[in-house]
């Protein structure tokens, strides 16, 4: 029997420096071909789908990982069905137990030698690009922008361009004969929350007390989805991130009108007046007149954005009229209470709002 | 044979009433009956958090559905997700290490009996008291209101700024409660083992399955206590005007994500840990080999437990870490997948040249390879940080450790159930039953978690109690949900088995698997105390030296 035993050791030895030699080398490359090819067309928010630096190195180091993991599966799986298939007791046995190997140090330290190396080649990989993404500082013709993340919006402060707005993020497209990065403040007014647009780059969360920061440079222009990918209380699922990264020429403008006080017009001083005697500037900011509050989003250009809501649903005076009326019904557990105007003061305020362009 | 070679005494049974027989089962402190109170008390949660992850896949069927509001369905998912780490995983692997280990290592009883009985009413109550808050949960504010802060329960989120009335006291007080049970439980199997084996079971000869319960024992031992000291430090801040993680007077959040995953990672091996024994005990049975590298195993599993204790931070590679800690934990993490690819390695050797008997429990177990392969592996693609940038926090992750949990510690958890009902009931399971549950599982599970981690590749944030249409997450959320009612007709087909077998079922014998251990020399179910003479062995599968006296293991071990 203990002669039987040596056998089979050997034969486990053999076929495993086999598959070491020829079979890991040929899956590896099969399954990096499958990973190649990025689809954006399956889903705005696809991570396979990189368009900024950040997400691109991301998605180059994933491939090598899909690659190496894929190899693994399909070596150890493979051994697995092998053994499935060929080790299943026969139906004419002779009820003899079979040859009771009890272990092998040679293969052991085989199956230990081989994934400390595979570990070594991802970790120096993974090392390589964290470094990358963290490490990098703003040139000094970097956008910068805080990101203030509330239950359940985001504000978008620009300190050097004197710019504030909410829900929608605007910055410049990057491309390599204008390099533009855009560097992002991230901080919390209450609970956490986090950044999480998959085409621009991966998420960082905003922590109350414990300031963050990431970069995007998007090279194509267009709008870009995500939404807040960290718990942060009833309404989690409605706080949705909109990036509208510009051509330069449309994002100097877009600076040009936000810097600027609300152009008010004289036909909507009825609706004004009823906005700046409730409880409305408390919270809201409409800049150049005395609302002044900062719990709420920043009002003084609201019809230049497409959403309200934080991109719960289309900026549309209907729309508009029924989030003041009882925000409930858009997005339930919005912090905004239902202002119970009545009929004709709901319309003023409402068409005092669509002035502010 | 060796099973009849020892003589019973055999036990009277009297017919007695109802009131009697459970004020036994209520005051017992016996081991066999306490791990089988913790199994039936883990069953009933079973069925409280499979409720609840049904109610969470029906919400998530279509984009805008309103099957239930937004609050409904953060209270679902965080008391899912409570009830089945707390309140089913562990007390059910706690119940099989109770009814086990005793018998494996030739004692008849645990080490502290009466701590046992303690530490299981603890958790019991523990987890009445988190279903509790249903009623009681909202105090002065109103009707009954459950937590909904999410089971990792990020400050500031529990804060009394955010979190009013008493839902979070009872989500803190509960775990709390039960910290205390599964912290006397994890002592008292470490007390077990290493004091109460028989004679002639050195550490190097006794069962896989007690080499790592005794390591399981270990991480509760270390895990469990900065939780409990957590949810003290919370507590303070609730009610005594504390700031450990009231960030509004300076307190940090960070910290106490550090508090929470420097348990809940270590949380992790705690479960799969007991997983990894019951395929090392049943692989080898149904292989008819045995365990491939044994010392092996336990030194990788020990690994296990080392490395298990340096890797928390993984969970948090999105906070804003500096890049040496991400890089360090990346290390850490992928460190780990060594000892536990030399696992899956020794369990394939094991197979390896055997005569595998595709009973259920076996079939149980071949999933599990396979489904453990690919959690480990989706675990190596997250461990990577900068993919974790991506995936962290999406449905990809939700996939992972759902993999982990259900197809990796319940796969083996069935084949437990199916492997040692015999013992614990004296009945034979019904194999069709077994195999149609089988089947109705396994699919359920790969249609549900398969095709999960699609939506979290393209986008889709965990914990949204509803999506916008048109981000191409659609299907797959309806195919997943699709897959729960599989797992749910599979789990009533599985209960049903259980009770028909217990009063239907062929009387099993003392051993029907043809096994090696201990546990299968008493008759089944094992008289109290166990063992009328303590055993004596002189190897790792004393069975099979009483079976093949020509061709005896210790003089090969």
């Amino acid at each position: 029997m203990n002669g039987q035993r040596r056998v089979t050791n050997a034969r486990v030895v053999r076929s495993l420096d086999i598959l070491a030699r020829q079979v890991l080398p040929f899956c590896g490359s099969v399954v990096g071909g499958f990973a190649a090819p990025a689809v954006p067309s399956l889903s705005p928010t696809n991570i396979f789908a990189p368009v900024s630096t950040p997400a691109q190195s991301i998605f180059d180091l994933s491939r090598f990982v899909l690659m190496v993991t894929g190899s693994i599966f399909v070596v150890v799986f493979g051994l697995l069905a092998y053994a499935v298939v060929k080790f299943r007791k026969k139906r004419a046995s002779d009820g003899r137990e079979p040859a009771q190997v009890y272990g092998s140090m040679q293969v052991e330290l085989a199956w230990t030698v081989i994934p400390i190396l595979i570990v070594v080649a991802l970790f120096l990989a993974a090392a390589r690009v964290i470094a990358s993404i963290q490490n990098a500082s703003p040139p000094r013709n970097a956008v910068e922008v805080t990101v203030i993340g509330h239950q359940f919006w985001w504000e978008y402060r620009y300190p050097s361009l004197n710019v504030v707005t909410a829900n929608e993020l605007h910055i410049p497209v990057s491309d390599t004969e204008h390099p533009a990065p855009t560097f992002l403040t991230l901080l919390s007014a209450d609970t956490d929350h986090s950044f999480w647009v998959p085409r621009l780059a991966g998420k960082t969360d905003l922590i109350p007390n414990h300031p963050n920061s990431m970069w995007v440079d998007p090279h194509e222009t267009g709008l870009y989805l995500g939404q807040c990918a960290q718990y942060c209380g009833t309404q989690h699922a409605k706080m949705l991130l909109r990036v509208y990264v510009d051509s330069r020429e449309d994002f100097d403008r877009w600076i040009q009108e936000q810097s600027g006080p609300a152009r008010v017009s004289a036909a909507a001083s009825e609706g004004q007046t009823i906005f700046e005697r409730t409880a409305c500037i408390n919270c809201h900011t409409v800049a150049g007149t005395v609302a002044n509050g900062r719990f709420g989003p920043d009002l003084t250009h609201l019809m230049s954005r497409d959403t309200i809501a934080s991109g719960a649903a289309p900026n549309t005076p209907e729309n508009l009229r029924r989030w003041i009326q009882d925000p409930g019904t858009i997005k339930p557990g919005s912090k905004m209470p239902a202002m119970g105007l009545s009929g004709p003061d709901l319309m003023a305020v409402t068409s005092y709002l669509e002035t502010l362009h | 044979m060796s099973t009849q070679s020892i003589a019973w005494a055999k036990t009277e049974v009297s017919r007695r009433p109802l009131v009697e027989k459970l004020h036994e089962w209520v005051t017992t402190v016996d081991h066999k009956r306490l791990g089988i109170l913790y199994i039936l008390y883990a069953l009933l949660f079973l069925a409280f958090g499979g409720v609840e992850a049904t109610i969470i896949r029906i919400q998530l069927i279509r984009p805008h559905n309103g099957f239930v509001s937004p609050q409904v369905f953060n209270r679902m998912f965080t008391m899912h997700g409570t009830t089945m780490i707390f309140f089913v995983a562990m007390p059910i692997l706690f119940g099989f290490a109770n009814y086990l280990i005793p018998l494996m290592i030739g004692a008849r009883d645990m080490a502290f009996p009466r701590l046992n009985a303690f530490s299981f009413w603890m958790t019991a109550f523990g987890g009445l008291l988190l279903y509790f808050s249903f009623v009681g949960g909202d105090g002065l504010y109103g009707a009954g209101n459950a937590p909904d802060v999410g089971w990792f329960a990020y400050a500031p989120l529990t804060a009394q700024t955010f979190s009013r009335g008493h839902s979070t006291d009872f989500w803190i007080l509960s775990l709390l409660v039960s910290g205390f049970g599964s912290v006397g439980t994890a002592i008292n199997i470490i007390a077990t083992i290493l004091c109460m084996r028989c004679k002639g079971m050195t550490l190097g000869k006794m069962p896989l399955l007690v080499w790592l319960n005794l390591t399981m024992a270990g991480l509760v031992v270390l895990a469990v206590s900065p939780l409990t000291a957590a949810q003290l430090m919370l507590l303070v801040d609730r009610y005594l005007g504390g700031h450990f993680f009231d960030t509004q007077a300076g307190g940090s959040a960070v910290i106490w994500m550090h508090f929470f995953w420097v348990f809940g990672h270590p949380e992790v091996y705690v479960l799969v840990i007991p997983a990894f024994a019951f395929a090392s005990e049943i692989i080898p049975v149904f292989s008819r080999k045995a365990i491939f590298g044994y010392p092996v195993m336990v030194a990788a599993t020990i690994c296990i437990g080392f490395i298990g204790m340096s890797v928390w931070a993984h969970h948090m590679f999105t906070v804003g870490m500096s890049s040496a800690a991400n890089t360090f934990f990346v290390l850490s993490t992928m460190a780990i997948a060594v000892p536990t690819g030399i696992k899956i390695f020794n369990w394939l050797a094991t197979m390896w040249g055997g005569q595998i008997d595709f009973k259920t429990p076996m079939l149980f177990c071949a999933a599990f390879l396979f489904q453990f392969l690919v959690a480990g592996l989706t675990g190596v693609m997250m461990s990577v940080a900068p993919f974790d940038w991506q995936l962290g926090n999406s449905y990809f992750v939700v996939a992972h450790f759902h993999y982990v949990i259900l197809g990796g510690i319940f796969f083996t958890l069935f084949a437990a159930f199916y492997y040692w009902f015999p013992k614990m009931s004296g009945r034979m399971y019904n194999e069709t039953l077994g195999k149609l549950h089988f089947w109705l599982f396994l699919i359920g599970f790969h249609l549900t978690f398969d095709f999960m981690h699609i939506p979290g590749i393209l986008g889709m944030p965990r914990r949204i109690y509803t999506y916008e249409p048109g981000r191409g997450w659609d299907i797959w959320n309806l195919i997943v949900t699709v897959g729960v009612f599989f797992q749910a007709a599979g789990v009533l087909v599985f209960i049903g088995n259980l009770l028909w077998s217990y009063w239907r079922g062929k009387v099993a014998g003392s051993d029907p698997w043809d096994a090696w251990t201990l546990d299968w020399s008493t008759p089944s179910p094992p008289p109290t105390y166990n063992f009328v003479t303590i055993p004596e062995v002189r190897s790792r599968r004393p069975l099979w030296d009483l079976k093949h006296p020509e061709d005896p293991d210790w003089q090969y071990e």
